[in-house]
């Protein structure tokens, strides 16, 4: 038994890294620009995608060589996708940065079926296997079974978000976003180029959610085009369980939402004699967004904003 | 429904009499008026295909009619309204099919459908009330996709993911509603009678208090309007539309799946309003016929289709966020311009 619970612990420890580091692209730019992202979602399979190009391409053989190549890998969906979300703020957001709400995301949500049929043509719409950034040895640790794959996920996901964190908080580029998301009109007022700290914004979120898709494809071993729609609602959840626009609460709020995923799923057919099965788990994260929303809309880390700043803009 | 309404006062935003309008812009919307008749009489002479891409185009408009009631008469943004065209379908599939080997008459379902519609919409309208912006939209996003994993993995009853087949042909006094031709009629006549509930509903108190709520909330309730119900009241009535929408769809494809409630088809009704024109009946017209033609029309690059239909969305919300057809070009303009001579 306690070697069933550890093993869900490494589980929901691995899920909840990776809903982490997505849930982190979705924060910042709700921080900044009060969009939801769309597209984010589908950066992270892109991110896949590219790290599978890139594997292909480099057919690396083992050991050292592997690593040194897994790194490079890494680097180069980062610098990508993270193009990707420069060019796609650029193209599809800025230009309605002054228009309603509802615009920039439904363009947004233009651009995310766009792009997951791009990869669907290009690379077919079924699911593509893809060999793990880590190398895979069973472990056992207290009874349960992991694998050197989700201590690598985690380690690595860690890695990048105390990274994130010390970029936004020391580095000069770092306290420029801050002054956006704390007041876009005050810092433009003060000089601050808004410009530079959105384009930030857009190059770091979805390089880390791109990383985040390599993670999880690492971890289930597939991909597919579509798999960016569900996973990024999820973290998006975890994004608002947080608070939203809070760095730390994006990470709190990913491993949050996987201990209640992971465990809920587990608990349902002993709470419901079986009649309710594991093929209700996604319907956890949705539960959970709807209670948190309307019991506490600004999340664990989130500022308790009055509706009126909430509601800056008309929605239409 | 609420009282009838008065003939000078407006929704805000509406320019419709107070604009001077001059002869040119009258005799467009007159020339206007006129092609789209002859389009829909000339319908039934084109082939079988043409007459079931217009079927759907007019369940979409349908869809968008109702809708626009909870995101442009109101101003709440509702990204799960597919639950509701959904309760609406398997309401139908359900009770007349082999599936549970019911076979009610499409008479006694239809009030059924559409009372569970409404029921469906206030269960939805009551946890949201304090919600506005893109919470509210997230939230019903999330709704719908309860529904639709509710749907997938009820097995027993809805037949999960392989969905309800073999549903009965809507019978009426004897006639049978089959063809695809048929539909256009019934279609047609649903349309026009719901269109002309939506505006007058639109132009009625409940419809200003509609309108105040989306202006101003907080303003609305200064004022005295009772915001809990109109907008419970928008929610239902919405629901009770995409229901409706969902029984003939139904009864139309006579087969049911939830792979046709996914959250893209929710997507693409909120897509057919706002490109036509938030908050504008006529948009929805204009935006349903847009969306839905389009696919068809790029039929020949087949998979690029759903690629350039995603990028054409994203150009057209850039260039034109307002949507095709403005507020202010509403029904009630149309109205004015046939009155005068």
């Amino acid at each position: 038994m306690t070697g069933i619970i550890i093993q869900q612990i490494f589980n929901a420890l691995t899920i909840g890294a990776i809903y982490a580091m997505i849930a982190l692209g979705y924060t910042m730019v709700y921080g900044v620009l009060r969009l939801i992202n769309f597209v984010h979602g589908d950066l992270f399979m892109l991110g896949a995608y590219v790290a599978l190009a890139g594997f292909v391409l480099l057919a690396p053989g083992g050991g050292l060589v592997w690593a040194l190549a897994a790194a490079l890998i890494a680097i180069a969906v980062f610098m990508v996708v993270g193009g990707v979300g420069v060019a796609i703020e650029r193209t599809a957001y800025k230009p309605l940065r002054n228009s309603n709400r509802l615009a920039p995301m439904l363009s947004s949500l233009g651009l995310s079926l766009a792009l997951q049929t791009a990869v669907q043509i290009t690379m077919g719409p079924q699911p593509i296997a893809f060999q793990s950034l880590f190398p895979a040895i069973p472990l056992d640790f207290l009874g349960a079974r992991i694998t050197t794959v989700q201590i690598g996920i985690v380690v690595a996901a860690l890695l990048l978000m105390v990274g994130l964190k010390l970029f936004i908080a020391r580095s000069r580029l770092g306290v420029v976003v801050r002054a956006v998301s704390e007041n876009r009109r005050t810092a433009q007022l003060l000089g601050v180029d808004v410009d530079k700290a959105i384009s930030t914004i857009f190059f770091i979120g979805p390089g880390l959610g791109a990383l985040g898709g390599v993670l999880f494809a690492s971890y289930y071993g597939v991909m597919m085009p579509t798999m960016g729609i569900i996973i990024g609602l999820k973290a998006f959840t975890a994004a608002i369980l947080g608070g939203i626009g809070s760095i730390t609460g994006a990470v709190v709020g990913g491993f949050l939402l996987a201990f209640f995923e992971v465990f809920g799923t587990a608990m349902l057919p002993i709470l419901t004699n079986g009649w309710l099965g594991t093929e209700y788990r996604d319907i956890f994260a949705f539960l959970m967004l709807i209670l948190v929303l309307l019991f506490r809309p600004a999340g664990l880390f989130g500022e308790q904003t009055s509706e009126e700043s909430m509601v800056m803009k008309r929605d239409f | 429904m609420a009282g009838p309404s008065t003939d000078g006062a407006r929704a805000p935003g509406s320019t419709a009499e107070s604009a001077p309008e001059n002869a040119m812009v009258r005799n467009a919307l007159r020339a206007g008026l006129l092609l789209v008749v002859i389009t829909l009489v000339l319908v039934p002479f084109q082939s079988t295909y043409a007459v079931r891409v217009a079927d759907s185009i007019l369940i979409y408009v349908l869809l968008g009619i109702g809708l626009n009631i909870v995101v442009g008469y109101t101003g709440l943004l509702d990204l799960g309204f597919v639950a509701f065209y959904a309760v609406g379908a398997y309401t139908y599939a359900l009770l007349a099919s082999p599936q549970l080997g019911l076979h009610l008459p499409f008479l006694v379902i239809l009030p059924i459908a559409v009372i569970l519609g409404g029921l469906a919409g206030i269960l939805l309208g009551f946890p949201v009330l304090r919600l506005r912006g893109d919470y509210l939209a997230i939230v019903t996003l999330g709704f719908g996709e309860i529904i639709r994993v509710l749907i997938n993995n009820a097995d027993t009853v809805t037949n999960g993911p392989r969905g309800v087949m073999r549903i009965d042909r809507i019978d009426v006094a004897g006639f049978t509603i089959s063809r695809p031709i048929d539909f256009y009629w019934l279609l047609l006549v649903t349309v026009a009678i719901v269109a002309v509930i939506a505006f007058r509903l639109e132009k009625s108190i409940l419809g200003k208090g509609w309108a105040a709520i989306r202006e101003d909330q907080d303003a609305a309730r200064g004022i005295g309007i009772d915001t809990t119900k109109a907008k419970l009241a928008a929610f239902a009535i919405s629901a009770m539309i995409g229901s409706l929408a969902g029984v003939i769809f139904a009864a139309f494809q006579r087969f049911v799946s939830p792979e046709s409630f996914s959250l893209q088809e929710s997507i693409l009704i909120v897509l057919i309003i706002v490109i036509g024109g938030v908050g504008n009946i006529l948009g929805v017209f204009v935006g349903a016929t847009v969306l839905l033609l389009l696919p068809e029309i790029l039929r020949d690059y087949a998979e690029l289709r759903m690629l350039l239909l995603g990028l054409l969305m994203a150009v057209l919300i850039v260039l034109r966020p307002q949507g095709l057809v403005p507020r202010s070009f509403g029904p009630d303009r149309l109205l004015a311009a046939l009155r005068r001579r």
